[in-house]
């Protein structure tokens, strides 16, 4: 079985955002992680590995140095890693994030594809779906629980007070919740490997059946206005009064804004 | 010279420290005050190649350099100095030794399950009569056909009696010297856990470090194979001593994790902890420490991290001796960690002699650090040994 997962780095939350004056996200300027969706999506790439035997390929799109990411997926277990970098890919949105991303796979053998539900950073849980339509496979979201049994994959797909399973024939695509596991931990030994083996680096020449005015800021339908960091919180109300009354004032209070 | 670490180093050690951080901090109260040996951690550091950093690859390691392995010890020890020095042990004192010494049938038939971290191994040298002074051992062994019979007992040994395998050191001959004074001559072998013959005395009761296993071993006409034999007959001291050129940069790197450890906390707590209506961390008395903890941190990381280059300098040739850096590495390491740890408890009052603070534990972990492995004043008859030969 080959299996393509799907990864972003992005901001991580414990240090500060920067953004550029464009509005887009300053990238090159912060603390980066795995986005833990996809984390947890190229977990359960590498589970179906261990029990199935599979070949696990990360591909992600970014800066050079969203090398870092593969590197770390592959220390976690991954078997290749594929950069897609490019200026002229710059800036894009979902619509040109996933044209780029299926252009690349369309390069590669695959009968599963993984991709995390959604960036912590952008926060669409677009470009998933819409690679499988780039595409013209089956896609399956919000996965808890992922099986696969011959030629299908069978999905646990949480829904607001339920869950649905469902059963698609391959090759599709699931987008994976970071609930759906715990992610290992990379081995030292797997981090050193990582380190010597090769990234491959594809460019915009690289996609495969992509139209340029997809790709990149200029072919994003979606224009930012403005961004910014969180605003800060006001100060507050401080009283000062006996437990009981305490009590009494902040559930008043709760039932006023309608919390309870 | 580049002082900084490079991209797969700096992922290491985020490894480590995600690891150390969630799997082994929320335990390291709870193994310090039950005095338990952390065997569910254990299990998981041995699934994620803890167990094997600088062992080779062909043996069952991570084959990783002596660098990676320091900052796995420091990032444990930062937390959890019992899980440190359980990792340095087992790594430095049994697998390091094997690798170094082993023939490939023990290569084949222990290496490599200590690589995987499916054995724990433990090392024995000290005798209650013999630490420093490695003449006073008076555990023998006599080759009886093909087996070799050991008689004796060890004392203070880490991972006591979780280990699987011991590198035992003994006596085999005593030859006279020029002077015609008798010299014991000293043999290592491999023992395995369960060898008729090989029991455990009393489990030390301990200031720090209370969640590793430290037992008395017992041999009484215990029967090992001849092949188990490390290395050549006579040969022990040697082994030994290299063993603990390497250890000492394990214990380096505990005691090292033990200092920015309780320098991470004592940061924290000047800052929350006020006093006459403000932080304390704002008092210059407060500041000056800090910024002295800090630097000898610094210089101590130096060392530990000189010494361990200079360790895989000396495994691409053998010809290089990393005996100075590793002694030096440790002196200086274990003296700052006491420092800094007596410090961070002084800077937290009278909360820092309480359990509920871990810079209380730190104090007690970091003393043994000045002791074990060599005493600091054995590492100062090295250093300064070298200088004056």
């Amino acid at each position: 079985m080959k299996i393509v997962v799907c990864i972003k780095q992005v901001p991580d939350t414990k240090g500060g955002v920067k953004f550029n004056p464009d509005g887009t996200l300053d990238r090159a300027a912060m603390l980066t992680i795995m986005n833990p969706d996809d984390k947890a999506g190229l977990e359960a790439a590498l589970r179906l590995k261990d029990e199935y035997g599979a070949e696990v390929t990360v591909v992600t799109m970014g800066l050079p140095k969203a090398e870092e990411v593969l590197r770390e997926a592959m220390a976690m277990g991954a078997d290749k890693g594929i950069l897609v970098t490019d200026r002229v890919l710059g800036g894009a949105d979902t619509w040109a994030t996933s044209t780029t991303i299926a252009g690349a796979i369309r390069n590669l053998d695959y009968d599963l594809i993984i991709t995390g539900r959604q960036a912590i950073d952008g926060d669409t849980a677009q470009v998933g779906p819409q690679i499988s339509e780039h595409l013209g496979i089956p896609v399956i979201s919000y996965a808890q629980d992922i099986k696969v049994e011959g030629d299908y994959v069978i999905v646990n797909r949480q829904y607001e007070d339920r869950h649905h399973i469902l059963k698609a024939k391959m090759p599709c695509l699931v987008t994976a919740l970071s609930e759906l596991n715990v992610p290992r931990y990379m081995t030292p030994g797997g981090i050193f490997d990582a380190y010597d083996a090769d990234i491959t680096v594809w460019g915009r020449k690289d996609l495969k059946d992509v139209d340029d005015s997809d790709l990149g800021l200029a072919g994003s339908p979606t224009k930012i206005a403005k961004a910014s960091d969180k605003v800060r919180k006001g100060a507050g109300e401080k009283v000062a009064l006996e437990t009981d009354e305490a009590v009494d004032y902040i559930m008043g209070k709760l039932l006023e804004k309608h919390v309870i | 010279m580049d002082f900084t670490l490079s991209k797969k180093h700096e992922m290491a050690r985020s490894l480590f420290k995600e690891f150390a951080e969630t799997e082994v901090k929320p335990y390291a109260q709870e193994t310090d005050e039950t005095e338990q040996f952390p065997a569910e951690t254990v299990a998981k550091m041995q699934k994620y190649g803890f167990m094997g950093i600088p062992i080779e690859k062909e043996f069952g390691g991570q084959g990783c350099d002596p660098l990676t392995y320091v900052m796995c010890v420091e990032e444990l020890s930062k937390v959890c100095a019992t899980t440190g020095v359980i990792v340095s042990a087992h790594t430095s004192l049994c697998a390091d030794p094997i690798q170094t010494y082993g023939t490939p049938a023990q290569k084949e038939k222990y290496l490599v399950p200590l690589a995987k971290g499916e054995k724990l191994g433990a090392f024995g040298l000290t005798e209650p009569g013999a630490g420093t002074d490695a003449q006073g051992v008076q555990t023998k062994a006599v080759l009886d056909g093909d087996e070799w019979v050991l008689n004796g007992s060890k004392c203070f040994i880490t991972n006591g009696k979780v280990a699987d395998i011991y590198i035992i050191i003994a006596y085999t001959d005593i030859v006279e010297d020029k002077r015609g004074r008798k010299q014991k001559k000293f043999s290592a072998f491999i023992v395995e856990k369960g060898t008729p013959g090989f029991s455990f005395g009393t489990k030390e009761k301990k200031m720090g470090i209370r969640g590793s296993s430290t037992y008395e071993l017992i041999f009484e006409d215990c029967r090992i194979p001849k092949d188990n034999l490390l290395g050549a007959r006579g040969k022990g001291f040697p082994i030994a001593m290299h063993t603990l050129d390497g250890g000492r940069i394990g214990i380096a790197a505990q005691a090292l994790g033990i200092a920015e450890g309780a320098l991470e906390r004592t940061v924290e707590y000047t800052k929350e902890r006020k006093q006459f209506g403000r932080s304390i961390s704002a008092q210059q008395n407060t500041q000056f420490l800090l910024a002295d903890m800090a630097t000898k941190i610094e210089a101590a990381k130096m060392l530990v991290y000189k010494a361990a280059m200079k360790k895989a300098q000396y495994q691409a040739d053998h010809k290089t001796s990393y005996s100075v850096e590793a002694a030096m590495a440790k002196l200086y390491a274990a003296e700052v960690a006491m420092e800094v740890t007596t410090k961070a408890v002084q800077l937290h009052g009278g909360y820092g002699y309480i359990r509920e603070y871990d810079v209380e534990r730190m104090m007690r972990d970091a003393k043994i650090t000045e002791i074990y492995e060599g005493t600091s004043e054995v590492q100062r008859m090295v250093i300064s040994g070298n200088l004056l030969k």
